[in-house]
């Protein structure tokens, strides 16, 4: 594994290096190792199930690793989380904003938390709702919002504090195809603007070939193949091929396959929030 | 910045630790700010929440009234029961602090909190202390309406702020205590038959309704053990016989079961996730 920094005119700014996860008897993630680099977006490829959240739950530090290494800016996730939390923003797969609250009561709090203050609190959380072209729906209640302005205010919570490292799990799960799209040019402004490095998880093959420059196809917790989605289809000799028979290809199942029924109701009741 | 588990094993000089406690409090107060917003643009739950301790008081507290059953130390019946029936609603909305969490956690709020460069006890003292807000509402509308029908309530503002003091704290105990259920029980569903059976037992095994004295001895010793026994106490002290003698003890208790609380639910709070 490359050293924080040894590559040249780039940073790593998140390393995983052989981690383990299991749940009772339920092996979630099987030594997954990965680096992702500063204005780089990677993606996290595969079904339900696969182990996709766990990863990134262990990344932000919710959940420990059993086994392995994981390290955020240079810090371990295990032993330092304090010091990862303050470099990283997350946006879980459910809707993490408050619907009781307006946008810019959301991004308020967060913002405070985040040790913010004065007239830089007001200034940033002007420029972050400008951003996400949120300015004009501040003031209302979030649960007015549709589901992608609630996902837009998320990723706008998410960015508040200027964080290195951005973890999304599932950030279009439920939007329609016009608010998936505003969200990936969000996300794809973000990645140019601040050169943060990006992680999403997602089950949506078109999402990972428009967002990410490298992909690592995940599958019952072990990461089948890493690399450029060119690299990938290179590997399998079919230049041509689709992400979804590259998947096929290396993991010998299709997409559909794998999840389990809490992940299912998790996701449908994301999906109804997002009506 | 570290929670207890994750602790950095760095040495820390004074200085940042100084400024991690300050902000550990900011952010207990911006965790409470929230609670206060979401009041603001949802008013009525507060009026809902109040039609229970009016029943109490209007209905249960007027028949017992002419009962003269217990021995409440020359005190009206009503009066006697106030700090009780205040008590038990302030109870009754920390504990639903803990169903609060859950929902949390299902919608994303928690994990999104979780991830945050925020100490983690600060987040656990946040939630308790919004419950603290949220039962000084409720204080206020209960002695608002013992003021109306005419419970004659000593108004002596200094008892009356330690009075609010100590129902603040006794808000953080339950608040803290239905988080770690939360933790336990990890469901909305278990949650709630849980809620119904520690809540009453412990509302009737205080000297909420009625003095421990009349009590078979086995729950007096319950009553002994049970933190809103002390809170009803201090209320009763300060708002109703002006006795407050055991004032301190009551408080004393308060703090250390309030403490001891948070430490258990700072610990089990992050595993509501899993």
């Amino acid at each position: 594994m490359r050293a924080t920094g040894e590559k040249e005119g780039f940073t790593v700014l998140v390393e995983v290096d052989d981690l383990y996860r299991s749940f009772g008897d339920n092996v979630a993630v099987k030594g997954v190792s990965f680096t992702i680099d500063t204005g780089e977006m990677f993606g996290l490829l595969g079904p339900n199930g696969a182990g996709k959240t766990t990863i990134v739950r262990m990344l932000a530090t919710l959940l420990r690793p059993e086994r392995g290494r994981a390290a955020v800016c240079g810090f371990d996730v295990a032993r330092q989380a304090g010091r990862v939390r303050q470099c990283i923003g997350y946006v879980p797969q459910a809707l993490s904003a408050d619907g009781s609250l307006t946008g810019y009561e959301n991004m308020l709090i967060l913002a405070k938390l985040a040790g913010l203050r004065g007239t830089q609190r007001q200034r940033r959380v002007a420029e972050v709702l400008a951003l996400m072209q949120l300015e004009d729906c501040a003031g209302r209640l979030v649960r007015t919002y549709s589901g992608g302005m609630v996902r837009r205010l998320e990723i706008a919570q998410a960015v508040l504090h200027y964080p290195r490292v951005l973890f999304l799990d599932e950030p279009t799960v439920g939007l329609d195809p016009v608010a998936r799209r505003t969200v990936w040019d969000k996300l794809a402004e973000l990645s140019r603007a601040y050169r943060m490095a990006i992680l999403i998880t997602t089950h949506y093959m078109d999402e990972a070939e428009a967002l990410c420059s490298r992909v690592g196809i995940l599958n019952r917790g072990v990461m089948a193949a890493a690399g450029t989605p060119a690299a990938l289809k290179e590997e399998m000799g079919r230049p041509e091929a689709t992400l979804d028979e590259v998947f096929a290809h290396f993991t010998g199942s299709n997409l559909e396959e794998g999840g389990n029924y809490r992940e299912l109701r998790q996701v449908r009741r994301t999906s109804r929030r997002l009506g | 910045m570290n929670s207890g588990r994750y602790a950095a094993p760095a040495a820390v000089s004074a200085e940042p630790l100084v400024r991690s406690a300050w902000q550990a409090l900011a952010s207990v107060l911006v965790i409470a700010e929230m609670e206060v917003r979401k009041l603001r643009h949802d008013p009525t739950e507060l009026l809902t929440r109040a039609v229970q301790p009016v029943l109490w008081l209007l209905i249960f507290g007027q028949v017992f009234s002419r009962v003269r059953a217990f021995n409440t130390g020359g005190v009206p019946y009503q009066a006697f029961m106030t700090p009780g029936i205040l008590s038990q609603s302030v109870m009754f909305i920390a504990i639903f602090f803990g169903i609060a969490i859950i929902w949390e956690r299902d919608v994303g709020i928690l994990q999104k909190f979780l991830a945050l460069p925020v100490p983690r006890v600060a987040l656990v003292l946040g939630k308790a202390f919004a419950a603290g807000v949220r039962a000084l509402t409720q204080a206020v509308i209960v002695l608002a309406l013992a003021a109306v029908i005419g419970v004659p309530l000593r108004w002596y503002l200094p008892d009356l702020l330690a009075a609010a003091g100590v129902a603040v704290l006794g808000a953080m105990f339950f608040a803290n205590l239905s988080m770690i259920i939360a933790a336990l029980v990890k469901t909305r569903e278990r949650f709630m038959g849980i809620g119904q059976v520690i809540t009453m037992p412990l509302f009737f095994a205080s000297n909420a309704l009625y003095p421990v004295s009349v009590m078979p001895p086995w729950l007096q010793v319950v009553s002994l053990a049970n933190p809103l026994s002390y809170m009803v106490d201090f209320l009763r002290g300060a708002l109703v016989t002006g006795q407050l003698g055991h004032g301190p003890l009551d408080a004393a208790v308060l703090t250390v079961a309030c403490a001891a609380a948070t430490a258990v639910a700072h610990y089990l709070y992050p595993r509501v996730i899993i």
